[in-house]
């Protein structure tokens, strides 16, 4: 099984950013040198710490004051985050009378329960990174409740002027590289709240970027783990240079499957003019958390962007996950994995944006589902009135596996130009029984074919992606789940 | 002790509907036995009841493998037990490749006992012999990387079909129309395929419209089905009989049975 145990012992982020319990504060981030092979085994961490009983940081005005206080950030930095802050308090919680949140209730949530906590535990055990098995990385990070407890890039690549680590702290280092990008183009924070409340408090996180015909052939990884009751509010910040190239992989996981907690994201993706970007996104937090994301990328010029992300976990999930292809020639292809069970509701946003002409986009979504679960996908290709000889295609194929899933497909298309190949398309079904028969008569057992034929409806996603950890781990995460079909 | 496989009595129903009346069939393995009959006479039926398909309701009567009765048994176990069935229109399933599949389905069938997640037979081992036997079949290297019937032709159907058999080696098969949609050298092929695949080592219950099957693979006993009950049982000269001159001696010496042939005809097309 893949909950292997690390050991992980550390000290708080937060805890010397508020100044509670910490004895010293020897610098624990950055333990790893740039010699180091980077190997998902067991990181260790053995800087003991003792704390005091911890205390929450609520997200209010006289938190944010002490917050941004203990940030220590450039000038220009704080200043976005007040204006996010003050979004905040200017705008309501979305309703059901917004056509994005009309099937997606969010009255049990309340933001009162949580808050960045001052001091997480001493010691915990991650659970096993899924998408980097056995593969050599160029970088990884590795956060827990939003506070960063590894942050590593390879020298090889350092030398070639890549940056990557922990956000949060590169932030401050390179402002002039992160500064014309870090939510200007790729998020808005007035978006909706959770947009506000992310760009006021947004802490960890990651960074990758690439400079100009720089090219790394070592995915980098990033981890998110939450404890119970934990908040994450990471950002996410890809910049690819022109003609770059990288891969980054992420993934998010609690401590415990079955913990609450939240997570209020957002990630940025800025594709510079023929460069190229693969970034995987699994989301496998337990079934007790809320996950809120804005998500976007910027296309340049002929950039290519394959992106592929995996909802697996979370007690309900909203995202929007935003392509816009700003860059004559621009290609991106989006893979959607989507597994749900027991009364998770997924939720999942996308728009696929033709600003200008020659673009092609290509996205689909895959979803199955089973007890009470609920999904709803709502794509929209929307193409601008000079977007000429735009190629783009949407597609979201549903399975259900019990009676009681619901799973709500609204696909989408505004187009401005008369120039264009768009076209869309959804299915809904269960697994017809023919298929069962003819596998039970070759000998399966009826879970293996019911196991087999959900694997066999994703792998149409599976052959697109090229990244074999990747292909493999999101195979297994779904074989997993599928359980007695009647 | 010769396996033995023996239908006595058999009524099947679906939805509700007698389609077989009282079938009694009784093989040995390493015999062939052709079941001949005309359009609706409940031969396809007779088969997906040997594998116990959901829909087909046994309501008397019995399936017997080596004497102990299958009914009771499913699908699963009855392949495992060594029986199979060549579907006469085979299942597409979309994004799972022909080498997964069959190297699940001879894994289970060879080790009945094996549970979910338990070992499958080792790759290298499997590969060869999946090869050698794609190439005895004259059949592309490349087939085993599709998915399992997904795009096929009708031919290429049938042609996987006669694999899964060659690998699976079951006691007892029924061959439901495996020669049809194939062009005139491509049943000759098939025909050979099951001659030396099947005939000596299983026992063969082949249903079949074509001379060519049957000439490469003659029935110890030819049976022929009529209105859900078998009418008639002889040897090879009465599949002979039957593919020259057709069934109308048939038809009109069993006139009952032919009126109740009609009938489920009649219903089907209502349906």
């Amino acid at each position: 099984m893949f909950h292997g145990a690390c050991s992980l012992i550390f000290e708080s982020m937060w805890a010397r950013l508020f100044n509670v319990g910490v004895e010293s504060a020897p610098d624990s981030i950055e333990r790893f040198t740039d010699t180091d092979r980077i190997a998902f085994g067991c990181p260790q961490f053995n800087q003991k710490k003792s704390m005091q009983a911890s205390a929450q940081i609520a997200f209010d005005d006289a938190s944010f004051s002490a917050f941004l206080a203990s940030r220590q950030e450039p000038e220009w930095l704080a200043t976005q985050r007040r204006q996010a802050w003050q979004a905040f308090g200017e705008l309501d919680w979305p309703n059901r009378s917004h056509e994005e949140w009309l099937r997606t209730d969010i009255r049990m949530f309340g933001l009162q329960r949580y808050g960045l906590d001052s001091s997480p535990p001493e010691s915990v055990e991650l659970p096993q990174p899924q998408l980097a098995a056995g593969i050599e990385l160029g970088g990884a990070t590795v956060s827990l409740d939003s506070s960063s407890v590894k942050s590593q890039c390879e020298a090889r690549w350092q030398e070639r002027g890549v940056l990557f680590g922990d956000l949060g702290k590169l932030v401050s280092a390179h402002p002039e590289k992160i500064q014309p990008h870090l939510m200007r183009r790729a998020f808005d924070v007035n978006y909706d709240r959770f947009a506000a409340l992310h760009g006021a408090w947004w802490s960890g996180g990651t960074l990758l970027y690439v400079p100009r015909g720089v090219v790394v052939d070592e995915p980098f990884h990033a981890f998110s783990a939450i404890t119970d009751g934990g908040v994450d509010l990471g950002h996410t910040l890809v910049i690819l240079e022109e003609g770059a190239e990288a891969t980054l992989l992420s993934e998010t996981a609690s401590l415990n499957p079955t913990a609450g907690g939240m997570h209020c994201g957002g990630v940025e993706l800025v594709v510079g003019a023929g460069a190229n970007l693969r970034y995987v996104n699994l989301q496998d937090w337990a079934t007790g958390v809320w996950h809120f994301s804005h998500q976007k990328a910027v296309l340049g010029q002929d950039a290519n962007l394959q992106w592929t992300i995996a909802a697996m976990g979370s007690r309900l999930a909203k995202v929007n996950q935003h392509v816009g292809m700003v860059g004559p020639g621009a290609n991106c292809q989006v893979n959607g994995v989507m597994f749900a069970e027991g009364r998770q509701h997924l939720s999942y946003h996308t728009l696929q944006h033709h600003e200008v002409a020659s673009c092609h986009s290509d996205f689909l979504y895959k979803t199955a589902l089973q007890d009470r679960a609920r999904t709803v996908w709502r794509g929209m290709i929307k193409v601008d009135p000079q977007a000429q000889r735009t190629d783009g295609y949407q597609r979201n194929d549903n399975l259900l596996l019990s009676t009681s899933a619901r799973a709500d497909s609204i696909p989408g298309l505004e187009i401005e130009a008369d120039d264009v190949r768009c076209t869309h398309g959804s299915t809904t079904g269960k697994i017809d029984e023919e298929l069962i028969f003819y596998a039970m008569c070759r000998g399966f057992s009826r879970r293996e074919a019911v196991r087999m034929i959900v694997t066999g409806f994703f792998q149409k996603i599976f052959d697109r992606i090229t990244i074999d950890s990747v292909r493999q781990a999101l195979g297994l995460a779904i074989a997993r789940k599928v359980r007695e079909y009647d | 002790m010769t396996d033995t496989l023996e239908i006595a009595g058999l009524h099947v129903s679906v939805e509700g509907k007698p389609i077989l009346r009282g079938v009694d069939l009784r093989m040995e393995r390493g015999e062939t036995h052709a079941l001949m009959g005309p359009n609706g006479s409940g031969k396809s039926t007779l088969g997906l009841a040997v594998m116990g398909h959901p829909n087909y309701e046994v309501t008397a009567g019995s399936i017997e493998l080596n004497g102990e009765n299958v009914l009771g048994m499913s699908p699963e176990e009855r392949a495992r037990a060594g029986l199979f069935l060549a579907f006469q229109r085979p299942i597409a399933i979309p994004g799972v490749k022909m080498a997964d599949f069959l190297r699940h389905a001879t894994t289970n069938v060879r080790h009945p006992e094996r549970k979910e997640g338990e070992e499958l037979i080792p790759m290298r081992d499997f590969r060869k012999e999946l090869k050698g036997k794609m190439e005895h079949l004259r059949m592309d290297v490349e087939f085993a990387r599709r998915y399992v019937n997904d795009g096929f032709s009708g031919g290429e159907m049938k042609r996987a079909e006669i694999l899964q058999l060659a690998m699976l080696q079951p006691k007892f098969a029924v061959l439901d129309e495996t020669d049809s949609g194939l062009d005139a050298d491509a049943v000759r092929l098939a025909s050979e395929s099951i001659a030396e695949i099947g005939r000596a080592k299983m026992g063969l219950l082949i249903i079949t419209h074509h001379d060519k099957l049957l000439e490469h693979n003659p029935p110890d006993v030819t049976h022929v089905i009529l209105g859900g009950r078998i009418v008639e049982k002889g040897g090879p000269e009465l599949a002979v009989e039957l593919y020259q001159h057709g069934y109308d001696r048939i038809r009109s010496q069993y006139p009952e049975a032919e009126a109740q042939n009609q009938q489920m005809i009649q219903q089907e097309e209502t349906v």
